[in-house]
Formats: C-alpha cells, structure tokens, sequence
C-alpha cells in the first residue's frame, strides 16, 4: 500500500482544492491519520473509494472523539530591560525572567474513519475531521452516501456526541430515546444523580454517597420533626 | 385447620390422602409455573441453558415459556434493565395475570450490578416492580436459578389463602399494576417508584 | 492476491448512480399496516425492535430500533484502567467472551507494541476457535428454533456448548464470562490435563457436525424457508461493512485471520467457506462449513502447542500508562471484525475507548434484506444476521 505522504498528495492532485494535513501517531503502532478539511471530504471520500490503485471499499469504524478546551501552561523566557540602582547609578540591564502564559486551546469534536480495501486486502487508512468547536459549529458532512456503513456508526456519534452530520439520510437518536436532551459521551456530561450507595472503592462515588446520606438524613430529620408536630 | 403432620403419615399408609385446600392449590400453582420468554441480556443465556437438557428446567414444572405475558405466572428479569427498556419491563409486568411472581436474575437486575454506574443502566428492577427473589451472580449459574426457582416454589408453598399475607391476586384490594415511567429529557421519569423501593438511608 | 481482479469488479462502487447503496422504496398495494416487532418479542436475541410496515404480508418498510441495552460501555471504560476493561468486553457479545477479550488485548498490544509468546497464541488460537464453535452451533440452533423448529437443533448445540463450556471454567474459572486473556499473555496456564480433555472434546466434534449436518442440511421444510430468501449482494454488503459469515455467505473472501494473519494464524491450514447464492441457507451453510474449519484449526494447534511462558517478561502489568497516541486493533470474531479504537493520552485510563461491533454494523442491511418478504421471514432473515444485543448497543 502507499503510504500516508503518497496518499496525501494523490488526494491532493486527484481533488482540486483539498487541504489534507497528516496526524502523526506516538504510538508504536504506527497508525498515522489524514486530516481532512470538511468542505472537501466527500469529494476525498469518494476518490479513496474510487481509486484503482487504493480502492478503499470498506468504512470500518466510524466513531466520534471529544477534546475539551484544553488550557495550556507553558514558561517562556522573556529578556526584558531592567533598571536596577548599582552603587547609587541607575543602570539599564538585559535580564532573563521565566514567565507563565496560560493560553486556551479551544475544544472540538472530531469523527475518525477507518478505511480498508476488501478488494486489495490493505489498510488502514484513517480520515479525521474536525469541527469548529463544541457549541454551535458542530457540522461535518455525512460519508453515509460514500459508505453504507457509516449510516448507523454516524447516528450513534450524532447521538453520543452531538455532531450533526449535513447530508445524512436518516439522522436521529439511535441508542438513547428521541426526547433525551444530552449527548452522553461528552466527557463534560453529567450524568443523573440516581444512586445512593455502594461499598466501593472510588472516592468520588464515596463522596456522592455521603453527599446523598446528608441530603437524606436531613429531610428524614424534617420529616421526623413534622410528625412529632402533628402527633401534638 | 391444619392436619397433624404424623396422623397425615399414618393415613397415608393405609391408602387415605388427607390435605387442606389451601395445599392443594398452593401445590397445583405452584408445580406449574410459568415463565415468560423474556430476556434481556447475558444472564438470558444461562436461562436458555437452563432449559436445554443438562439442567432441564421441566424437573420443575416450568418449561413452558410463554411468549405473551398474559400467559406466564413468572417474569424472570434475566440481565441488565436500561432505564429505555425499565418502561418496557414494567408495562409487561402490569400485563401479567395474578397470581404473578419476579425474580430477579444476576447483578444486574438487583442493582445495575458492573454497569451500576452508566448513565442509561437501572440500578435495580426493584425500583418500579417488587422482586420476590433475587439471585446474585454475574451471570448466576444455572444451578443459582434453579435454586431462585425451587425458593420461589417454597414461598408460594407457604402463602395462606385467608387473612391478612394473602398474596395479592386473592386480596381484592392489592395493587396489581405500578405506573409506568416516563422517557425524560435526562432521567426516567420518575427516577424510582417510593411505593415499591423505599430509597434506603445508610447510615455507617 | 489472485482474486484480486475477480472481487474488484464484485465489489467496485464506481460509476454507480447516487443512491444506490440505498433501500428500494417500494409502493403498497393496498393499505399499509404498521407493526412493531419488539422490544420484547419471543423470536428476538433479545431487546430489540424493528418497526416494520407491511402491505399485506409484504414488508414496504422495516426501522431496526436499538438502545434497549445499552449499557454504556464505552462511557465505563473512559472512568477506569485499562485492565479494569477486560471483564467488560467478556460482557459484549456474552457469547463469545473469549473471542473479545483477544480483540481488546490485541489492541492494547499494537497502542504499546507488546509481544505475546509462543504458548499464549496458542491458547489463544484454542479458545478462540472453540468459542467459534459455540457461537455458531448456538446461532444456526436459534436460527432454526425461530423456523418454527422448537428446541431439538438448539438442544443439540448447546449440548456440546455445555462441553466446551466446561473446559472454559475449568481453565478460567467461569463458564460464560472468561475474562482470561491479558496485555501479553494469557491471566493462567493450561495444565496438561486440562489440554487432553480439550483434545477428548474436539475429537468428539466432528462426530457433532456430522450429526448435525444430517439431522438439518437436506431437510426439505429449512430448504424451503431458507433458499432464495433475504439475498445481500457483495457489492452492497461491501460497501455497508458487512463482515462475517454474513459477507462470506454473498461471495466476498475476506476472512481477517488470513488478511491480517493477527496473532499466528499463518500457521495453521484452513479454508474459507463462501457462498455463492446469497441467501439465508448460504448463511448457515457458511456457519456449518466455518465449524468444521475450525475443528481442523484446532487439531493443529493442540498437535503443535509448545511448553513456555504464557505471559511476556517485559509486559507491565502495574503502572500501566500507554504513551500518547492511538491504535485500532482488529480480529475476526465469531460474528464479524471486532475491532477496538484507542486513544492514550499518556494517563492510566484511556482517553478514548471505542468498540467496532460487527453485530451492529451487519444490521444496517437488515432492511434491505427484508424488503419485498414476506413478515414470517424478517424474523429468519434477522435471525441469520446472527447478532447479540449486548454488541449491538454496548
């Protein structure tokens, strides 16, 4: 099979106008992935499908990824003039400090493929994309028309995680029920507070239990008080 | 009135059946239950194989797995209730005919077992139906279910037709049918029926 | 690959007109009934609905419905260590706990680049076959149950899965639920007598297939049900990505033990059944004739399987943090490609855990299969899909 930089840049010259960056892997697998740019990738799709040489006829997996904003720290040295008062002189000294910037690295929501080639046995190749953000730019295009099997995997990312897919035959909820509000496997989603206590050892679900104990013990206590008052 | 359990013997051997009506009807009912055909998830597999020739569930008069539930005296809870299939269950429940029995099968429908913590997992069937026996296990083995069912059968066995334990389907003024709840916009509607499953206070 | 220009032209989606992979819109006759099969239905694998709107006894139209098992797996797996996972996916497709955990393993094994040795594959390739064993007598005994053929085939299959079961718990102490398999190895090693009661066991399965095959294969009422009912063609099962016994059965060898050759099944000598009609029966011959390869698989290895360490010495089994990056792995599972998606961000819980069900994704067909059938073969045609729900909705 070629590899990704040769994939690239026949995308490149088979679709006029498509950015295509590469997504390189630290893992030792070695899985590389191609980043596509939303408003061409049914075009690439389609390309990759089509090919004689790749003829990527099977969408594998299809699956949707959530990256929050993430706040950056870094120390950068900055040189900056200082005056300082030598033996009663004011000098003007080149002095190298260690700041700290923090900056926000805005969130998005990304769907991944993966591409086989049943006819050529090779792969994978992996697509991402990308949307603008977690709020209110969360589009992609849909490459069901591409690859039947996306029809289901693109549901479930729409329902789990919120990205609407343009063109999509059938797009609705397909594992939580229709009037469910929340996508569920945001890693920003809260789930509901529906259970009291459970010998464990995860704190956090300790601390929810005792913070369910109190809530309890005290309308337990108003209620108690309450019936003592009727009873007088 | 009860029969001396000796002078029951003795009469036995010279060919003279004695017994109350209320064991006779508890016997009756209670050598043919049946189950509805209903799974829900891995535990249903060990209810199949509970059936299948090894364990043969039909040594228990219970073979008949009834796909209506109108016709099945038994639901068997067999793997995990999501809170979209906990309406389902529950309506179902209410569409069996009295006498009607639950049990309860594997982690899962007693407490949401290792999924307890997912956002779509019930923690417990008895939330919205009361369970008259709970076997643990993950899945429980088919021996596990066989004995939840020989318990079951103890305890009909046990039921008076008169006074204030009668079962349900002899007391007129029972609750036979549980609301069911409602999809809501992010939890069931309600999230437990306080009529059935008092929320526990734990106190350690 | 010599096939390779025969199954690209099967299989080639170009120069087709837009739509194609779509379902036919058929046009009733008369008036349309609505029917909604399920969540609770007796011939379901569980809980699972299909909206179906017949004309007639014709199926104009058929929604799967999912969700009723959804267990939030996923969502699970992100909360906890990688290990904690393992007992999870035993829990997927309940029936083939094995089969999954190798799936999940050998992902873990490509995001770290962990080597499993000689012993280890081979236990693996022994569980794993057997496992085939048991899904597929179980699915064709279903798949038959729901012709109307009330308990005999499945009694028989479950006969011999009360065998092979008995040798899962013994040597991983659990019948359905293995959880035996670990990054770099097997969690215990196979005694000696553990390994001679397989051999007892497998010499016993041919006689079964034997059985089974004549008791079902020319059996006039399962022809007349089965044949030239639910056909998938290749290019659509391609395209929609179908894997399996499903894909075989239209005509597609693509069989991942061979493409990928994972773990060692380059080693052992074994055919791929295909079909070359399409339909139901294809299907459940496929799953027949995989069974009997799969016996062949096993002689092998039980003959080759040499003494070892099942555990890898450099495997890290505490402190276990992945560097930052991705992997999918990839098996053939009983029902389909398994495949399990990745993402480390270095920490000791994956930042992303996704499973690739092949029971889910086999559905997307489902209405195309039915379309034009009559109602009282939408259940035989769901049942040759073969799938669990536990799969389907995680």
């Amino acid at each position: 099979m070629k590899s990704i930089e040769e994939i690239k840049s026949a995308i490149e010259a088979a679709v006029s106008g498509a950015r295509v960056g590469i997504v390189p892997n630290g893992s030792p697998s070695g899985q590389h992935s191609l980043l596509l740019d939303p408003q061409h990738a049914v075009a690439v799709a389609k390309f990759l499908r089509d090919d004689k040489e790749l003829q990527l006829d099977f969408l594998s997996n299809a699956t949707g990824v959530d990256w929050l904003d993430k706040e950056i720290t870094e120390k950068v040295k900055v040189t900056r003039p200082v005056t300082k008062t030598v033996d009663g002189v004011d000098q003007t000294m080149e002095e190298t400090v260690e700041e700290t910037r923090k900056h926000v690295q805005p969130g998005y929501l990304e769907a991944v493929y993966h591409l086989y080639s049943m006819a050529r046995k090779h792969g994978p190749v992996i697509l991402r994309m990308r949307t603008g953000n977690r709020t209110d730019q969360v589009e992609l295009p849909s490459l069901t028309p591409v690859w039947r099997s996306a029809e289901f995997q693109e549901r479930e990312i729409f329902d789990l995680f919120g990205i609407v897919f343009t063109g999509h035959p059938d797009l609705r909820r397909i594992l939580m029920w229709d009037n469910f509000k929340d996508h569920p496997m945001r890693r920003d989603y809260v789930e509901p507070d529906d259970f009291e206590y459970e010998p464990t050892a995860h704190d956090e679900v300790l601390a929810r239990a005792a913070a369910h104990r109190a809530a309890r013990q005290g309308s337990a206590v108003a209620a108690a008080e309450a019936n003592a008052g009727a009873e007088r | 009135m009860a029969v001396d359990e000796k002078l029951k013997i003795e009469l036995g051997k010279q060919g003279v059946f004695v017994t109350t009506l209320q064991e006779l009807y508890n016997w009756g009912r209670r050598s043919s239950i049946w189950p509805m055909q209903f799974g829900l998830a891995c535990c249903a597999i060990e209810m199949i194989a509970t059936t299948m020739a090894r364990y043969d569930m039909a040594r228990f008069g219970a073979e008949v797995f009834r796909p209506s539930p109108r016709q099945a005296d038994l639901m068997i809870v067999s793997g995990t209730v999501t809170k979209k299939m906990a309406p389902q269950v529950v309506r179902l429940y209410n569409q069996m005919a009295e006498p009607k029995y639950v049990i309860a099968m594997g982690a899962c429908a007693i407490s949401g077992g290792p999924f307890k913590q997912g956002y779509n997992v019930l923690k417990g069937i008895d939330r919205y139906i009361p369970v008259d026996v709970h076997i643990p296990g993950c899945p429980p083995r088919p021996e596990a279910l066989l004995h939840a069912f020989i318990t079951l059968q103890k305890k009909i066995d046990e039921q008076h037709l008169t006074g204030e334990e009668r079962p349900p389907h002899l007391d007129g003024g029972a609750q036979g049918e549980f609301p069911v709840p409602e999809y809501g916009e992010h939890d069931l509607e309600p999230p437990s029926n306080p009529g059935v499953w008092p929320v526990p206070i734990t106190i350690r | 690959m010599s096939n390779v220009g025969l199954q690209a032209e099967a299989t080639a989606a170009s120069g087709r007109e837009e739509g194609w992979n779509r379902p036919r819109t058929l046009t009733p006759e008369g008036e349309l009934l609505e029917v909604a099969m399920g969540p609770h239905h007796p011939s379901t694998h569980g809980v699972f609905r299909m909206d179906v709107a017949l004309d007639g006894e014709r199926v104009i139209r058929l929604k799967p419905v999912f969700g009723y098992l959804h267990r939030n797996h996923e969502k699970l797996a992100e909360g906890m260590a990688y290990l904690a996972s393992m007992p999870f996916t035993d829990r997927l497709d309940y029936i083939c706990s094995l089969t999954n955990n190798w799936a999940y393993a050998l992902a873990v094994e490509k995001l770290v680049g962990q080597e499993v040795p000689e012993r280890a594959q081979y236990l693996r390739v022994i569980l794993a076959e057997l496992t085939r064993i048991v899904n597929h007598a179980s699915s064709v005994g279903f798949l038959i149950q729901e012709m109307g053929a009330s308990g005999t085939p499945l009694m028989y299959a479950f006969r011999e899965r009360e065998k092979i079961l008995d040798l899962f718990e013994s040597l991983t102490g659990a019948r359905m639920m293995c959880n035996y398999m670990r990054f770099g190895g097997c969690r215990v090693d196979a005694s000696a007598a553990w390994l001679d009661a397989t051999r007892k066991v497998v010499a016993g399965l041919p006689r079964f297939a034997d059985e089974f095959e004549n008791l079902l294969c020319t059996n006039e009422i399962l022809m007349a049900r089965c044949q030239g009912i639910g056909i998938l063609r290749p290019e659509l099962a391609v395209n929609a990505g179908v894997t399996g016994p499903l894909l075989r059965a239209s005509g597609v060898n693509y069989d991942i033990r061979k493409v990928d050759r994972y773990g060692i099944y380059d080693r052992f000598r074994f055919r791929v059944p295909l079909g070359d009609h399409w339909d139901v029966y294809d299907r459940f011959m496929v799953r027949l004739l995989e069974l009997r390869e799969s016996i062949g698989i096993l002689e092998q290895a039980l003959k080759e399987i040499p003494a070892g360490p099942i555990m890898d010495a450099k495997a890290k089994l505490r402190g276990f943090r992945p560097k930052a990056g991705e992997a999918y792995g990839r098996i053939e599972a009983p029902k389909g490609e398994l495949g399990f998606y990745l993402i480390s961000d270095g920490g000791p819980n994956p930042y992303r855990y996704r499973v690739r069900p092949p029971s889910l994704i086999n559905l997307t067909i489902l209405e195309d299969m039915c379309l034009g059938e009559h109602l009282a073969d939408v259940v035989l045609i769901f049942g040759s899909v073969d799938i669990v729900l536990g799969e389907v909705d995680r």
